[in-house]
């Protein structure tokens, strides 16, 4: 008798143990989910804003023409190419709002500036989701029973993300963009400045 | 858009420290920004006057911690207040400093199922309460939607030792608060003199050095004295009996003196060893407009942009700094240029601009919640 109820409270904890680790799997697969909704929305954001720039007429007509096709070419981009167009967008941003510093210091460009930093944060936190995610699914419980179920393997946003050179340039941030201490995929790691020394 | 911020501090809020004054000046930053702030945190002293915006949850045990003590609250008891103040205040983004000690933010991060934004303010390679290897303290960790770090060295700190990636947000500093100030009577002084504040009997701020430094400096100088303003005893037996009358100790002093300490010195000197991981010291000197010497830590060199808005010399190297500090004692034009330069680039660490930025990440935090494809229970 107690062996069967010492054999029927330890299956009990292992179930509870198991149902907390789903539970855990899947509340990072549903933060995954939430920031990618908060970067598609960033990028939507900043793809608008330029736009805007584009059109109010601060900006030299070739300039102007840069930045309304490359914000197109953006929102045309199918996944695939998604995160080159969203690259090249912040190229063009650069050239455009890092050196004509007096003309740009407008409502709209202070929008897109803060747009643009909106993406930097957007994919940072989903970036980081995803990174937790991917590392609690290497676990050898998770896979031997597929505790994440039928979820997709959630995958990394790369794309170059650094800001338009700002109206006060910040003494900071050198070698601030992204640099994941996993190594799932390393596209976009800047080495800091500082180094691990 | 206007939201409800839950601030947890781990540490004690009657203690003076750089978490505890970060949190208490981004939660009256955000309050003018028209947001609703609630700061939750234990309270030492009953008696100690606490803004309104404070919730106390009761008091903290100290706890040897990153080479400090440090005040903080844990367990079930603790638990239950974190979770009572949770539901009373009904938060749209929960803000806990420092998870990953434990302490009332952990308790928070397991206790709340709603967006929850971390800021991570340590830089020490050795501290060993970061590592996240624990079940338990990963479990909590995995739940923040958001990491914020307060600079560089905060962020390689969190990546080393817990893993993931955060923004960098660096302090804000009240600039205005720093500004203007008559110094302390009877000083600067004719013969020159060379500030310091901060904690004068923990090694890791350094003082040791300065002392030093001073020791080789004082003999050819007849009129330099050293000021010294902060809580603690400093140890002199490295200063010869014919200098100790020129090493003035103010003991610590209240906020209105500290601000005209900055402004009472020829060169402020900020010596750390390290363990800093941003330097509101700094920032504070900076914004008084101070001619600045400080060792060359990572923190500290980002800061004053690579040595453009103060000297740098090398951690804990006396005879560097000694050598650093009389260039500038004797180059008054000198003195002008790094003093205009600090002012100007402290500007963008003001809490205004810092405390929209991290507004912007709660922001982001609601927008993903907001717009995500399938709301779950």
């Amino acid at each position: 008798m107690g062996t069967v109820v010492a054999v029927l409270l330890v299956l009990a904890l292992i179930g509870f143990y198991l149902s907390w680790r789903a539970t855990r799997l899947d509340r990072l697969h549903h933060r995954v989910e939430t920031a990618r909704a908060a970067l598609d929305v960033a990028l939507l954001r900043r793809a608008a804003a330029v736009l805007d720039l584009a059109a109010s007429g601060h900006l030299g007509t070739e300039a102007s023409v840069g930045l309304r096709e490359a914000a197109n070419r953006v929102r045309r981009a199918d996944a695939p190419h998604r995160e080159l167009a969203e690259s090249a967008l912040s190229a063009t941003l650069r050239e455009t709002l890092g050196t004509r510093t007096a003309l740009t210091t407008g409502r709209e460009s202070q929008e897109v500036r803060v747009a643009a930093r909106g993406v930097h944060l957007a994919r940072v936190f989903h970036n980081d989701a995803v990174g937790d995610t991917r590392r609690a699914r290497r676990s050898r419980l998770v896979r031997l029973l597929r505790l994440a179920g039928t979820a997709a393997l959630p995958d990394f946003f790369e794309m170059d993300d650094q800001a338009p050179e700002a109206a006060h340039p910040r003494p900071t941030p050198r070698g601030s963009t992204v640099e994941r201490a996993s190594g799932d995929k390393h596209l976009s790691g800047q080495r800091s400045r500082n180094g691990p020394d | 858009m206007k939201m409800r911020v839950g601030v947890v501090c781990p540490y004690s809020w009657d203690v003076p420290g750089g978490v505890q004054q970060h949190v208490g000046d981004l939660a009256e930053a955000l309050i003018a920004m028209g947001h609703h702030v609630s700061v939750l945190a234990p309270v030492g002293d009953p008696e100690h006057p606490t803004p309104s915006y404070l919730v106390s949850a009761g008091r903290p045990v100290p706890v040897p911690y990153n080479g400090s003590v440090a005040r903080i609250r844990f367990g079930p008891r603790a638990s239950a207040h974190v979770r009572r103040w949770l539901a009373e205040g009904d938060f749209d983004v929960l803000h806990v400093h420092e998870p990953a000690a434990p302490s009332l933010s952990l308790l928070a991060c397991w206790s709340t199922d709603g967006p929850i934004v971390a800021t991570f303010h340590t830089s020490n390679p050795r501290s060993r309460a970061m590592s996240a290897t624990s079940t338990a303290l990963r479990s909590a960790l995995e739940k923040i939607n958001a990491r914020i770090a307060v600079s560089e060295a905060a962020r390689r700190t969190l990546v080393e030792h817990v893993g993931g990636d955060a923004v960098l947000i660096p302090n804000g500093v009240s600039v205005r608060r720093f500004t203007r100030a008559r110094p302390l009577p009877g000083w600067p002084g004719e013969g020159g003199s060379i500030g310091f504040l901060g904690r004068l009997d923990e090694p890791r701020k350094g003082l040791g050095v300065l002392i030093e430094a001073f020791t080789h400096l004082a003999p050819h100088r007849p009129g330099l004295r050293l000021l010294l303003a902060g809580p603690g005893r400093p140890d002199l037996s490295g200063v010869p009996d014919d200098l100790r009358e020129r090493v003035v100790s103010l003991g610590r002093l209240d906020d209105d003196d500290k601000v005209r300490a900055y402004h009472s010195s020829d060169v402020f000197c900020a010596p750390n060893l390290g363990g800093e991981s941003f330097g509101i010291v700094l920032t504070e000197a900076m914004a008084a407009g101070a001619a600045i010497v400080a060792s060359d830590i990572p923190a500290f060199d980002a800061v004053l942009a690579g040595g453009a808005a103060g000297e740098l010399f090398r951690v804990a190297d006396p005879h560097h700094l000694a050598e650093r500090a009389a260039v500038l004692l004797d180059d008054p034009d000198r003195r002008a240029e790094l003093s205009r330069a600090a002012r100007a680039t402290v500007r963008a660490y003001d809490w205004d601009t810092v405390a929209a930025d991290i507004a912007h990440v709660y922001e982001t935090v609601l927008l993903g919640a907001r717009h995500r494809p399938v709301p779950q229970g």
